[in-house]
């Protein structure tokens, strides 16, 4: 069946320049996730705010990153704003559509985690003298964030697959990219591709791991 | 902006990659459902230490980017000389993806479905299997029809990645445009226009279902 050989040891040699691709790649993820987690807070922020269109603005965003595939949002970053005379490198392009993305689907959380915190909560602390902004900060924050950090982690858990999705505008430090270039020299996709997989699958757990540990440490009565 | 090259063939060839991403979402939805359906319920039966493999192979599944699945899939089918065309590839690694979702849904729909019900069910004398067919199934698909069409659209937009293996879907065919008539932007629109006009019904109807069925009001 298998008329092929497997030649693992090139993969193993390439390890080094994989785990540099790897670092690039949990870079990109973290920065998209903090630029998107400031987005969502703005986007639900003019979500609540009752301005018309603030509020459809908000709306617009949610619904296209949304209802639009992460790929094409990338591709508008790269070639779409071209139109307007901006020319983002592969890098600023995936950042830019992995946060556009981020933000959406983090709004939506964002909001639903405020709806569910009741409303009496809120009343409370201020009839107990709390003035808006501290009832806000010491009552209703703590538990909003509790209830969006598990979707929340799930979402970094996205962009760092999504991160793969640069080798298609060409980026090639990330480890989808690095993997991609020591393929088109060596043809070995399998061994190359498998080996970017494993990463991939220890980056994921590892920070599944460290997100349920962090929700330990923050979030227990 | 409005003065485009674009013809109303090239308004067809793009109608053709929606055809296509339409075809393989199809394809991998419904067979991606069918064994998540039979994967979920083995899960359920098997019990969590039993199905230990199972959970492993599909959490590969939802940990690995697609990206990579779809090439390793391709180098895969050309090592094993399975002589798989793309359009076959791509549905079979998209199908086991969406699987490997549609397990956990399957499964938390059964397992929303209280035990006494399912023992009261029983000790009426039905079989387990009249048990799963009449009692478990109209329950759990009440609980888990809203979270499977998510996963139907989610599988509609990653559905584009299958253009790396060169299946020449809505994505594709915009950028085979964008590189003849250098009108990225505009391209582009009416590419997210598509996905967003096949996407955002399904999504509306996701939402008023979770509504309408959500338990208890």
């Amino acid at each position: 069946m298998f008329n092929y050989t497997f030649r693992w040891n090139q993969a193993f040699n390439a390890l080094p320049r994989l785990l540099e691709g790897a670092l690039v790649t949990l870079e990109i993820a973290l920065l998209s996730m903090l630029i998107g987690i400031v987005i969502a807070i703005l986007l639900t922020g003019f979500r609540l705010s009752g301005n018309a269109l603030l509020s459809a603005i908000a709306r617009t965003w949610v619904e296209v990153a949304r209802n639009t595939p992460a790929l094409f949002q990338i591709y508008m970053a790269h070639f779409g704003l071209g139109a307007f005379g901006i020319h983002l490198s592969p890098y600023t392009s995936l950042l830019a559509g992995i946060a556009f993305n981020n933000a959406g689907y983090l709004a939506e959380n964002f909001r639903g985690a405020l709806k569910a915190i009741p409303d009496t909560q809120t009343r409370s602390a201020r009839s107990l003298g709390m003035p808006a902004i501290q009832a806000f900060r010491l009552i209703v924050m703590p538990q909003m964030l509790r209830i969006a950090f598990l979707p929340a982690t799930n979402q970094m858990v996205w962009a760092i697959l999504m991160t793969s999705l640069g080798v298609t505008v060409g980026m090639n430090t990330d480890l989808a990219g690095i993997t991609q270039e020591l393929n088109a020299r060596s043809f070995r996709t399998f061994e190359f591709f498998a080996m970017a997989a494993v990463i991939y699958y220890l980056i994921a757990k590892a920070v599944t791991l460290a997100a349920r540990a962090l929700a330990w440490r923050m979030f227990r009565y | 902006m409005f003065d485009t090259a674009l013809t109303w063939n090239d308004m067809a060839f793009l109608a053709q990659g929606a055809w296509m991403t339409l075809m393989v979402t199809a394809v991998a939805v419904v067979a991606g459902t069918v064994m998540g359906i039979v994967f979920g319920v083995l899960r359920y039966q098997a019990g969590p230490y039993w199905s230990l493999p199972l959970t492993f192979v599909l959490d590969i599944f939802r940990s690995v980017p697609l990206l990579i699945q779809l090439v390793l899939g391709n180098a895969f089918q050309s090592i094993a000389r399975l002589g798989w065309d793309p359009f076959t590839t791509s549905c079979v690694i998209l199908s086991l993806y969406t699987a490997a979702y549609c397990t956990e849904i399957v499964r938390g729909g059964i397992e929303a479905v209280p035990p006494t019900t399912r023992r009261a069910a029983r000790s009426l004398g039905m079989t387990w299997r009249q048990d799963m067919m009449h009692i478990v199934a109209p329950l759990a698909t009440r609980v888990s029809l809203p979270a499977w069409i998510g996963l139907t659209l989610g599988v509609l937009k990653d559905s584009s990645l299958v253009l790396w293996l060169g299946l020449i879907e809505l994505l594709r065919a915009s950028q085979i445009l964008v590189t003849r008539l250098q009108e990225p932007l505009f391209i582009l629109l009416i590419c997210g226009a598509i996905y967003f006009l096949i996407s955002f019904p399904i999504a509306r109807l996701g939402g008023y279902l979770e509504k309408r069925w959500s338990p208890n009001d």
